[in-house]
């Protein structure tokens, strides 16, 4: 008798039409059909969602927060890219 | 997200080297639990944080997967169709319960097989509670009401514990809860505004359930092991004596509602202090059911194995028709 666990997928729920689908939680499954079967009973069983993804979890790229000072270093000293960089002289409407 | 198989061997390849090293990787880590940041499951946390949550979130779990059986136990029996339908939803939640938990221990670097094999063995435990039958409908109804009620108390400061995934979980937790306290209330309702025998049933139940729901916190202060250390990593809000007596102030007025009696002589109303005041709680009997001795540990334990071992041709079978599939799309 093989001892193999089911892959863990990663499940994203659209609340409703027009907002994106967010991270609930993760499930295990034998194969992609199940792991949607799984997460509709798992997490949406009081119509929370209109829409499922479930994504095997490890096919995830994810950044390392140990990284994360350096790796969005990049985004940190450029406050030009904010509005309020900008100073708008007394007067002046909307801009 | 839950990718927990990643995030293992990174951080023990980045284990700080040096003594000093360490002290001050201990000294951020606190100072974020400390500016109420959440920690998240790739996120450097030291060992002990770590082993203290998956051994606090798989028993959670465990207790929520064991938890189905009392009340499993009347799904047949359930006295209309109604009620049964309630019962089979309910039981359903406390399995998704356990699934939420159990992925989220998984976030933390324990397999579900690991945890399983733990519950099985008795390695791990699961909540004192689960140990007592279930001997009439009435106990379904004391079950949801005060089990259910304790439950919700411990849970509630758990949506704002300090790890991110079992932070999250334990709100999906809390939304549903309310409803297993509300129908259990019901029951209890409807027996104690039945018959006399209905309400003698009503009573009963309540008399045997009462003691171990304010178990179900956990022993005194002075007592609980782990409580300092997890109040300063913010896993707890609220020491174990203070969650019971707020049980027992929500809960006794519900009791007058229902018309039935605490099994409590002890039992009054300070008045200066706005709390109820209770008798002492049997430790002993509290250690002998988690030490395994309680009158259903050994049965609710070979259920459970026999459930695993009975699904077992299940698994077997979804892995060969997966590899199946696999083969014939190459």
């Amino acid at each position: 008798m093989s001892k193999q666990e089911w892959p863990l997928y990663e499940v994203f729920v659209r609340t409703r039409s027009g907002l994106s689908h967010r991270h609930a939680g993760s499930i295990h499954a034998a194969d992609d059909q199940m792991a949607l079967d799984n997460a509709r009973d798992t997490y949406t069983r009081r119509s929370e969602g209109v829409s499922l993804w479930v994504v095997r979890s490890d096919r995830i790229v994810a950044s390392d927060p140990a990284e994360s000072a350096a790796f969005f270093e990049p985004a940190e000293d450029k406050i030009y890219r904010h509005p309020t960089f900008y100073d708008v002289p007394d007067g002046v409407e909307n801009l | 997200m839950y990718t927990q198989g990643l995030d293992q061997k990174e951080s023990a390849g980045k284990r700080p080297v040096d003594a000093v090293e360490a002290a001050e990787q201990l000294q951020a880590f606190q100072a974020r639990i400390d500016a109420e940041e959440k920690i998240e499951a790739k996120d450097w946390m030291p060992e002990a944080y770590r082993r203290t949550l998956i051994r606090q979130i798989s028993q959670h779990a465990h207790s929520e997967i064991i938890g189905m059986q009392p009340e499993g136990n009347w799904l047949t029996r359930a006295p209309s169709l109604k009620r049964k339908a309630i019962l089979l939803a309910k039981v359903q939640d406390e399995a998704g319960h356990g699934l939420y938990l159990y992925s989220a221990a998984e976030t933390l670097g324990v397999s579900r097989d690991q945890m399983v094999a733990d519950l099985l063995s008795g390695k791990a435990k699961y909540s004192s509670i689960f140990n007592y039958p279930t001997v009439s409908w009435a106990d379904i109804g004391a079950i949801g009401w005060l089990v259910d009620g304790a439950a919700i108390m411990n849970q509630i400061p758990l949506c704002r514990c300090s790890y991110g995934p079992y932070a999250r979980a334990m709100v999906r937790v809390c939304k549903e809860e309310s409803f297993h306290q509300r129908q259990g209330f019901d029951i209890m309702l409807e027996l104690s505004r039945g018959s006399p025998r209905q309400k003698a049933m009503a009573q009963d139940a309540l008399n045997r359930w009462w003691w171990p729901s304010l178990m179900m916190f956990g022993p005194n202060d002075s007592e609980s092991k782990h409580s300092a250390q997890s109040m300063a990593w913010k896993i707890k809000r609220f020491s174990n004596d203070e969650l019971r007596q707020k049980f027992v102030d929500v809960t006794v007025p519900q009791a007058d509602f229902l018309g039935l009696r605490m099994p409590d002589e002890a039992l009054r109303f300070d008045a200066d202090a706005g709390h109820y005041r209770f008798g002492e709680i049997d430790w002993q009997e509290l250690f002998d059911v988690i030490a395994g001795n309680g009158p259903c540990n050994k049965q609710r334990l070979e259920k459970r194995q026999q459930a695993h071992d009975d699904g077992a041709w299940v698994r077997e079978a979804a892995q060969a028709y997966a590899n199946k599939a696999a083969a014939a799309a190459a």
